[in-house]
């Protein structure tokens, strides 16, 4: 299952995740996660036929809380400890796309 | 060490106050922590105030609670409002929560007193304490080498005596494998029993808050306050918090112990190591348990699935770190440049590097493959458990498979860092309690750690068997 981790995939994953990577990062981390998911390959030697998967170890369903208000986090410290505040919004960069 | 319940005893007594127990403590802080570095931050002036609030509770003829003046310290992944959570990471430093994490708020309701946070691997991502952005954390046995990860500041600032009592959280092992490392206790309690909310996340199915402390009865008395049902996080296990303390000495005679062979007769382990367990094993049955070797075969599978489920989860808990709504923000032209400049100058190697593992074992092509198999795999793990707990109430294994090494050893291999943690992860993924008491000593003179395990809220069961150990352990 395990195949070699190229550049162009390590480019694409950290695309995926928002990242932004260094050439020298590019190439330690297409070499690093190769090994590391040569060993994680391992799983697929296990018959996993009719197993379900387990996402989580307790058989919770549906947990509720009554429907009352109560307080939240204030607003001022929250808002106070953000990069950019716009009249009480977080304040961000241009969308790509958009006219500033 | 003098032990939190004997100063509790004394503070709610008024035979001390808890102003001169914080002093003494701070003193043997002052004395050693530039060796050590286990704090981010030793909050002195917070921890006054919160000695003093104890000693006025006491003059007036309040119980301060069954922590009573006992200084704590506070792993710096768990929310303190209005002080600095940084998780040891560039892109948290100088953030302030707007929010207690709930088990702060129960460590202070029982007259504990907060004396600093503790250092940890970035994001709680590691087995050394090296992956800190703020620099390593040193064993106290021997600063020369590490103190076990990610825990690795809690498990120091106890084993110095900068504290009697910590707080880690233990994902992979993070709270036992320091543990072992520095010879404390460490206990992961049974997923669900001590709530998560405040404690920032790294992979939610396996995250559990647990303590650490120099003695078994130490650990039960902080298990006993910070367990126990939380409304504010829905993971938390509808029960009142495990009752320990009152029978941790009714002994080991007739209980049935397995000492699992994946966990300890595994390739790499130090003899003396094995040597430990055995010996574990054997102190238990002369005090009257009945002990066998048991096999968990799908145990030796565990690392590889922790590697691609708690990355995984990682991935996704941290895309949270975008630079919009708090910690650091790297200017861009535009937001998805912002997001990406943020996390790269915010995220420390192994941070990224597990960001990228999550990521590519979730992508498209690869989902069912890695991530759908390794949660396959969980659930054979999780079933062997079950099987081997229908024949035996504790299992025992070794914590760790080496005593502490030395700093920069496995720095430059993240599969051989990872390795650190195959006798830890597999009570992670099955959601089991597990805890681990020092016993004896290896290489170097340096501290072992045995691993006890039981069936899930089998706490009590696992404290009498730890505490049979310890006594074992002629301590």
């Amino acid at each position: 299952m395990a195949e070699r981790i190229t550049r162009a995939d390590v480019e694409h994953v950290a695309q995926l995740a928002r990242l932004a990577l260094s050439e020298e990062e590019i190439g330690s981390l297409s070499e690093e996660l190769g090994a590391i998911l040569e060993y994680a390959a391992q799983v697929s030697a296990l018959d996993t036929h009719d197993v379900p998967p387990t996402a989580h170890p307790l058989p919770l369903v549906n947990v509720f809380r009554p429907d009352e208000a109560r307080a939240g986090v204030p607003r001022d410290e929250v808002l106070a400890a953000a990069p950019d505040v716009q009249e009480n919004r977080f304040r961000v960069p241009r969308i790509l796309g958009e006219e500033p | 060490m003098i032990a939190a319940r004997r100063i509790a005893a004394d503070v709610r007594s008024g035979a001390r106050s808890a102003r001169d127990v914080l002093e003494e403590h701070l003193d043997v802080i002052n004395g050693r922590e530039p060796d050590l570095h286990a704090f981010n931050v030793v909050l002195a002036d917070v921890a006054r105030d919160a000695a003093d609030a104890v000693d006025v509770a006491v003059a007036r003829g309040d119980d301060p609670g069954p922590l009573a003046g006992v200084p704590l310290a506070l792993k710096d992944n768990m929310c303190t409002r209005g002080l600095p959570t940084t998780c040891s990471s560039r892109i948290l430093e100088g953030w302030r929560p707007p929010y207690d994490a709930t088990v702060v708020e129960r460590v202070r309701a029982a007259g504990a007193v907060v004396i600093g946070k503790t250092n940890l691997d970035e994001f709680a991502m590691g087995s050394s304490t090296e992956n800190s952005a703020f620099g390593p954390t040193r064993n106290p046995h021997d600063v020369t080498r590490v103190p076990g990860g990610s825990s690795g500041g809690s498990a120091a600032a106890v084993a110095a005596g900068f504290a009697p009592l910590a707080l880690g959280s233990d994902t992979g092992g993070s709270i036992r494998q320091p543990a072992a490392l520095c010879g404390v206790v460490g206990v992961k309690p049974t997923y669900g029993v001590v709530s998560r909310y405040g404690l920032i996340a790294f992979a939610s199915s396996l995250d559990q808050i647990g303590p650490f402390a120099a003695t078994v009865e130490d650990a039960a008395s902080l298990l006993e306050v910070i367990g126990g049902h939380d409304p504010l996080d829905s993971t938390s296990i509808a029960r009142p918090a495990p009752e320990l303390v009152a029978g941790l000495d009714d002994g080991v005679s007739g209980l049935r112990v397995g000492v699992v062979g994946e966990m300890t007769e595994i390739d790499g382990i130090e003899p003396r190591v094995r040597d430990a367990v055995k010996a574990a094993a054997a102190g238990l049955e002369a005090a009257g348990a009945k002990v066998d070797t048991v096999s968990v075969p799908s145990a030796a599978y565990g690392i590889a699935a922790y590697y691609l489920i708690a990355p995984a989860e990682a991935s996704s808990n941290l895309a949270r770190y975008d630079g919009v709504r708090y910690g650091l923000r790297v200017d861009a032209d535009d937001v998805a440049h912002m997001n990406a400049a943020t996390r790269e100058a915010g995220f420390g190697r192994e941070v990224k590097r597990r960001i990228m593992l999550g990521t590519y074992a979730l992508s498209a092509g690869y989902y069912d493959a890695y991530y759908g198999q390794a949660q396959r795999v969980r659930t054979l793990i999780l079933r062997d458990f079950e099987r081997v707990y229908e024949q035996f109430d504790v299992l025992i294994a070794a914590t760790s498979p080496t005593v502490a090494f030395e700093l920069g050893a496995k720095t430059t291999d993240p599969l051989a860092m990872y390795l650190c943690d195959v006798c830890t992860v597999p009570a992670n993924l099955s959601g089991h309690p597990a805890m681990s008491v020092p016993f004896g000593t290896g290489d170097a003179g340096l501290p072992i750690g045995v691993q006890v395990l039981a069936p899930a809220l089998g706490e009590p069961t696992m404290f009498r068997v730890a505490r049979a150990i310890e006594q074992a352990a002629g301590r």
